[in-house]
């Protein structure tokens, strides 16, 4: 086969429709105010936990509805659920809730899928 | 006569709660642990012993802390509880007088007027007929405001009554029948013999006319000796468990011994103690302004005893204590509800054994250790040495406006002091263990500690109740923890500041964490009428709401808090106050986005009356001030 120089690379897409999105479904079911959020970034302005490191609580709403979980699963440790982010929040979301949910779904998942 | 079959069913109900309570009481004593059970023989033998006598003859059997609260529902109470004792004593010592031998079986005590038909032909005992009819007219006069109660619990003044299940509404039947059947089986039989006195006699005679009296009293003493019979067995399954169990609750409380932060001995037998009068339902600001019927305490208790599933129950709560504070029967409603909350990623707390007559607590499995530390991300801070160590908190930097007066105060005050998160400080790690997550907040509790620490100071202010909290209880700090509004206080009795006197009238909105919790009171109202005028409200002090952001409850959507501040908002500018004064800026970030009056923090009232000092051109910690005297502690 005449070669031209070119190749196949490494594919660079994201495949959301093969991501598990069942941990999202599982809070979203606890708690549906995520679904209200605009990720306006409010939450992670004031974060106590932004204060020192790269903690965003927008950056995990968007990996959760996409279904990242494993980019979330280390994260959200850093959370110290101070609650600033619910009385900043545009749009009501409980976002405390949220990380609580979140954590015992992925405490519930260790190694399983939902 | 001395026997006949009908007391069979009377007898077995009557030895199996007998045989039931002294198994339950070993297995309870069992479990305790050792430095408890010191306590408890040291109560037993001890002063503690008289005390609780008298506690159980004025809250069990008088109930005097719902008559005071609620008269017809204590009255209720009362009759039942008081009125049963009652005819028990008496009914034994009629029984050990009139019959031909003393010391009889007990049931000879509860059937006397079967046995002895033809009792009450002279007057001393014709006078003692009447005293037994007065304690059932008594008894019956309660048991008709609880069936009223049963279909409009408006009559007895609660606006909700409890929900039971189906084996409580069983033992609830057979308990409402004990007493009629007693009385028209009692009324029966002195018809047929004309005696009795104006309830039994009388009734008897009515019914005597036109019935036969004598063939139809049988089935009614049948029927008698069976609610009773029904009502024994199925006591320890249902909420009637509650009136022996109260008496222990009295004995251990009484002898030193608390909740604690684990499931236990002292935390089941008050889970048993609850009787589900549903007093904390309409002290529930969650029940009253949201609606949300399902999370009070009863309905807490109820679940645990039941193993429900109890996730939802225990975290949509407020953690305000006001239900700890009204609770009659003296149960620590929200340390059983923090131990639920811990207890969460395990399906139970409790399972039932032998059909739930015997229930075993399930040994708690260790939590996973997570690898690593959570938050190994915090920096090493550096912390300059200081006497006065100001921590503003979260909310504080939500709210500049606290943060500013304060800085304002402090400067004023002329003390050495530094401001600890000036740039955005590490959470005190209540909220988390709020939350549950004791473990994750205690390495936020070692950061703070060691800042602090580092600090010398003597004296940590913060500004945050939530905050204060958790600084004194679980932080073991060598600093004295003040709230700011304490330390206001102490500063004004030091004459550090001068406050003028402003032409305002304010109410005061005291922080559940503040008050009820840590029960400070006292400092926040002195500060306030210093500079202002204070109009009372209803809701003051004990009493006081909670402003509905409160960070105990993870659950509560925003619309459900919204409504909380509104109507808490109206409650509190009822008399139409120029400010609202809080002590939080949580309480006063929510209440302000519900009213259009002004919510000023307690910093900022004070900031508003402060006369120009010379110490407020100072910059800060240049003075040498010291605080000298003790500030006052305050008063619970």
């Amino acid at each position: 086969m005449e070669k031209f120089g070119f190749s196949l690379s490494k594919a660079r897409v994201i495949n959301y429709d093969a991501n598990d999105r069942g941990i999202v479904r599982y809070i979203i079911e606890r708690e549906p105010s995520l679904k209200l959020c605009i990720e306006c970034g409010c939450c992670t302005a004031t974060c106590t936990t932004g204060n020192f490191t790269d903690f965003s609580l927008r950056e995990i709403h968007i990996l959760l509805k996409r279904g990242e979980n494993e980019q979330v699963r280390e994260k959200i440790r850093k959370c110290m659920l101070c609650g600033k982010c619910i009385l900043v929040c545009p749009r009501g979301v409980n976002t405390r809730n949220v990380i609580s949910v979140a954590k015992q779904a992925f405490r519930k998942t260790e190694g399983y899928e939902l | 006569m001395n026997f006949d079959p009908f007391v069979i069913p009377f007898n077995i109900g009557l030895y199996f709660i007998l045989i039931y309570a002294v198994v339950r009481c070993i297995i309870w004593f069992r479990e305790l642990s050792r430095p408890d059970k010191l306590r408890l023989q040291r109560g037993f033998f001890g002063r503690a012993f008289g005390q609780s006598l008298k506690e159980i003859f004025l809250e069990s059997l008088i109930h005097r802390k719902i008559l005071k609260s609620n008269p017809r529902l204590g009255y209720m109470h009362m009759s039942l509880a008081f009125g049963w004792f009652l005819l028990i004593v008496f009914g034994t010592i009629e029984a050990n007088i009139f019959s031909e031998k003393h010391l009889n079986h007990s049931y000879k005590a509860i059937f006397f007027r079967f046995f002895h038909p033809d009792h009450g032909k002279t007057f001393f005992e014709n006078s003692y007929a009447f005293l037994m009819d007065l304690i059932l007219a008594f008894i019956l006069s309660g048991l008709l405001i609880a069936v009223i109660k049963r279909f409009s619990s408006r009559v007895v003044g609660m606006k909700k009554t409890t929900r039971l299940k189906p084996l409580d509404k069983i033992a609830l039947t057979s308990l409402c029948l004990i007493f009629p059947s007693r009385l028209i089986a009692e009324s029966l039989t002195c018809g047929a013999y004309g005696t009795g006195s104006f309830l039994t006699g009388s009734l008897g005679k009515a019914l005597a006319s036109f019935l036969p009296a004598n063939e139809l009293a049988y089935p009614f003493w049948w029927l008698y000796s069976l609610s009773l019979g029904t009502f024994f067995v199925l006591l320890p399954l249902t909420r009637y468990l509650h009136i022996p169990t109260e008496l222990f609750l009295i004995f251990m409380r009484n002898s030193g011994i608390r909740t604690g932060d684990k499931p236990g001995t002292y935390s089941e037998v008050e889970v048993h103690s609850c009787s589900s009068c549903g007093m904390c339902i309409d002290v529930c600001q969650l029940g009253f302004t949201t609606g949300i019927n399902t999370i009070q305490a009863t309905y807490l208790m109820k679940g645990i005893r039941n193993s429900d599933e109890l996730y939802d129950v225990a975290h949509n709560c407020l953690m305000c204590g006001r239900c700890d504070n009204i609770c009659p029967v003296g149960i620590e409603i929200s340390p059983i509800r923090m131990i639920v909350r811990r207890a969460e990623g395990k399906e139970y707390m409790y399972e039932n054994t032998s059909k739930g007559y015997f229930r075993n607590r399930l040994t708690v499995p260790a939590p996973k250790q997570e690898a690593g530390t959570s938050y190994d991300f915090l920096p090493r801070l550096r912390q300059e040495k200081t006497d006065v160590l100001y921590f503003a908190g979260c909310m504080t930097h939500l709210t500049p406006s606290v943060k500013k007066a304060m800085v304002r105060i402090l400067d004023a005050s002329g003390l050495n002091w530094s401001f600890m998160d000036e740039h955005g400080g590490v959470c005190c790690g209540r909220p988390l263990m709020l939350a549950g997550n004791d473990r994750e907040a205690r390495e936020l509790t070692n950061y703070n500690s060691q800042l602090i620490e580092k600090s010398g100071a003597q004296t940590l202010v913060t500004s945050c109740p939530i905050c204060y909290k958790v600084f004194r209880e679980s932080y073991y700090l060598d600093a004295e923890v003040l709230h700011h509004s304490q330390f206001i206080k102490s500063i004004i009795d030091e004459g550090f500041i001068d406050l003028n006197f402003l032409q305002k009238r304010v109410t005061y909105h005291s922080p559940c964490e503040l008050g009820r919790r840590s029960g400070v009171y006292y400092e926040p109202r002195e500060v306030i009428k210093h500079v202002a005028t204070l109009e009372a409200t209803a809701f003051d002090d004990e009493n006081s709401l909670c402003c509905g952001g409160s960070l105990g409850n993870i659950m509560l959507s925003r619309d459900k808090r919204q409504k909380i501040a509104e109507d808490v908002c109206s409650k509190l500018t009822e008399c139409s106050p120029d400010s609202l004064i809080t002590a939080c800026p949580l309480c006063k970030k929510t209440l302000s986005q519900a009213t259009g009056t002004r919510v000023m923090d307690i910093a900022e009232l004070a900031v508003e009356a402060l006369a120009d000092t010379p110490g407020l051109k100072m910059p800060r910690s240049r003075s040498k001030k010291k605080l000298l005297k003790e500030p006052a502690t305050s008063l619970r």
